[in-house]
């Protein structure tokens, strides 16, 4: 049913060669999405840029929350919570100086700083 | 109804990480970008958490706790130290990857039909990939930070790329055998692990400073796509799509920064750019001319149009905020002042154009190379400060030179050229640059912060004069 669980507590069961197909046009679309857009970034964000992705690819979050958060052996809870706390660093560090740095791009006449 | 929560919130997220890298498109927007990116990760977590195998609520707590008490003072680094926070988190990501991995790769043993061919090729592509970015970002961020026992220079030794090959192939080769025998072979797992971290580290050591902006970005996109494997092996289309457009951001930054130093992926990677070079055949003994500050002072003050080139030595000299007070001078008198922007400028890419706006100098004074080259003939004086490759025209003429071929800064073709430089010692490529030798070059020597403020010194001083 709609029930299927969805990430890792699933066996090989519902990840049939159908799913797997779908993730591959998925990935295929998402990679032209991304090069479509990133070309369009203006140079001068290169950095911010950078550090956004950081945070954004720090979405291996959801993934560690499921181990971290499921009944396992603790071993793998532990390797869960390292990853975890690795990708919440990325997440809250990424974004807080992305935005940190975007702040300081001043436009034309407003250079001063009060 | 729990399946559809998180499925609608994880189609939600990646819209909004989309549009976040959309918005970054334009100064004006971007900050919209930051918060559609926190949105999304937000609704990505709160989806998540409606998981119904969720028990271990203190263990989630306490690793998303240790997360932001390290994440927060992580954001306040200066921005110099930006490329080694970059690296850092390369290397965070790449680890997460490959724990994930490992935890799944162990938690399939209890139900090997898990094991498919594809996933089994999946999950390996991940580990691999999340290991070495871990220890490759981490030599980065090292050798950025210049760290005293890691070396900047590179380091070779012979058969080195045969080495660093056939380390990769072999762990590739173990991955292969896994797909095929997963439970059999499950010790293979871990020496994969440790191949794919020796790698990481080899893979580094022979890269030197002026080759971190691709390296960085090379890292970078080795981390989406280690997220993309893990959306592989979880079956999860958001970790694919947000790992793909970091992987392709990654990429693209890297296609940039290599056609700004004219050279491959290959060489780059297995170069070894930057040994000093020996000095080969009658080294003539050429002389640069000195400038003092207040000569230079003198020369600034009368030209109609000044273009500042900045480079890496700014950075290590801390010297952003004299550059400002020297812009003000300038505009003061109605002088024209731009900076010329090298892609490669700095240790990652755009790192200039974030130094010089934390200096709050306005954005569009921040001129791209393509952009300002057609007006170095019209330039009355050019001045290089702490900038040497990008520079050198050696690049255009010189078919011996190793940066030959490279996009450079016009900067011999304007009718002065001031250069700010501790030293005469070539720079991190390790080429001697012929625009100190040119007719109309003159040298500053000294601290780059030091002679830019002595530079305004000058000039505050010698307006009450007139």
């Amino acid at each position: 049913m709609l029930f299927a669980p969805l990430l890792a507590s699933a066996g090989a069961a519902e990840a049939g060669p159908a799913a797997l197909a779908s993730l591959l046009f998925v990935f295929l679309l998402a990679t032209f999405i991304g090069l479509g857009v990133v070309t369009r970034v203006s140079r001068l964000l290169h950095t911010p840029l950078m550090s956004l992705t950081n945070a954004i690819s720090a979405i291996a979050v959801v993934a560690s929350i499921v181990i971290t958060g499921q009944d396992h052996p603790p071993l793998i809870n532990l390797l869960g919570a390292i990853a975890l706390a690795a990708s919440m660093t990325n997440i809250v560090s990424g974004f807080l100086i992305t935005d940190r740095m975007l702040k300081m791009f001043k436009r034309p006449g407003e250079e001063k700083r009060s | 109804m729990t399946f559809w929560i998180i499925e609608i919130a994880y189609l939600v997220a990646s819209a909004l990480f989309v549009m976040s890298l959309y918005w970054m498109n334009d100064p004006k927007t971007a900050r919209r970008g930051v918060g559609a990116g926190v949105a999304a990760m937000a609704l990505a977590i709160v989806g998540t958490l409606f998981n119904p195998g969720i028990v271990n609520w203190g263990y989630i707590a306490g690793a998303v706790g240790a997360g932001v008490l390290i994440g927060v003072p992580l954001s306040w680094v200066p921005l110099t130290a930006v490329p080694q926070r970059t690296a850092v988190s390369h290397a965070f990501g790449g680890l997460a990857a490959g724990l994930v991995g490992a935890a799944k790769f162990y938690l399939w043993r209890g139900e090997p039909e898990s094991f498919t061919a594809f996933r089994t090729f999946a999950l390996v592509a991940e580990v691999i990939l999340g290991f070495l970015t871990f220890t490759g970002s981490l030599m980065a961020a090292g050798k950025l930070q210049e760290v005293k026992w890691i070396p900047q220079r590179p380091v070779t030794y012979p058969f080195q790329n045969a080495v660093n090959v056939g380390l990769l192939g072999l762990a590739v080769a173990c991955g292969l055998a896994l797909v095929y025998r997963p439970l059999e072979l499950a010790y293979l797992f871990p020496v994969i692990v440790v191949l794919a971290l020796t790698f990481g580290i080899l893979l580094i050591i022979p890269i030197g400073g002026a080759d971190m902006p691709t390296v960085i970005s090379l890292l970078n996109s080795y981390a989406g796509l280690s997220a993309v494997a893990m959306g592989f092996v979880l079956d999860n289309k958001l970790l694919v799509i947000a790992g793909a457009l970091d992987g392709s951001s990654g990429l693209i930054l890297s296609i940039i920064m290599c056609r700004a130093m004219n050279r491959s992926f290959t060489n780059v990677l297995f170069g070894a750019f930057g040994q000093v070079q020996a000095k080969t055949g009658a080294a003539e003994t050429r002389t640069a001319k000195k400038e003092t500050p207040e000569g230079a002072a003198q020369v600034l003050e009368m030209a109609s149009q000044v273009v500042i080139v900045p480079g890496y030595g700014m950075a290590v000299a801390q010297a952003q905020q004299r550059v400002r007070e020297l812009y003000d001078e300038l505009t003061k008198r109605k002088i024209e002042v731009k900076f010329a922007i090298h892609p490669v400028a700095g240790r990652m890419p755009g790192h200039m154009n974030v130094l010089l706006a934390e200096a709050d100098i306005p954005y569009d004074k921040l001129i791209e190379m393509d952009d300002i080259n057609p007006e170095m003939a019209q330039t009355d004086v050019v001045l290089v400060i702490g900038a040497n490759d990008v520079v050198n025209p050696a690049a255009r003429h010189d078919k011996t030179s190793p940066i030959f071929g490279m996009p450079i800064i016009d900067a011999d073709k304007a009718r002065m050229c001031l250069a700010i430089k501790r030293s005469m010692n070539p720079g991190f490529a390790g080429i001697e640059n012929e625009l100190y030798f040119a007719d109309h070059t003159y040298m500053l020597f000294g601290d780059a912060k030091a002679v830019v403020g002595d530079l305004v010194k000058q000039l505050q001083g010698g307006s009450g004069l007139h």
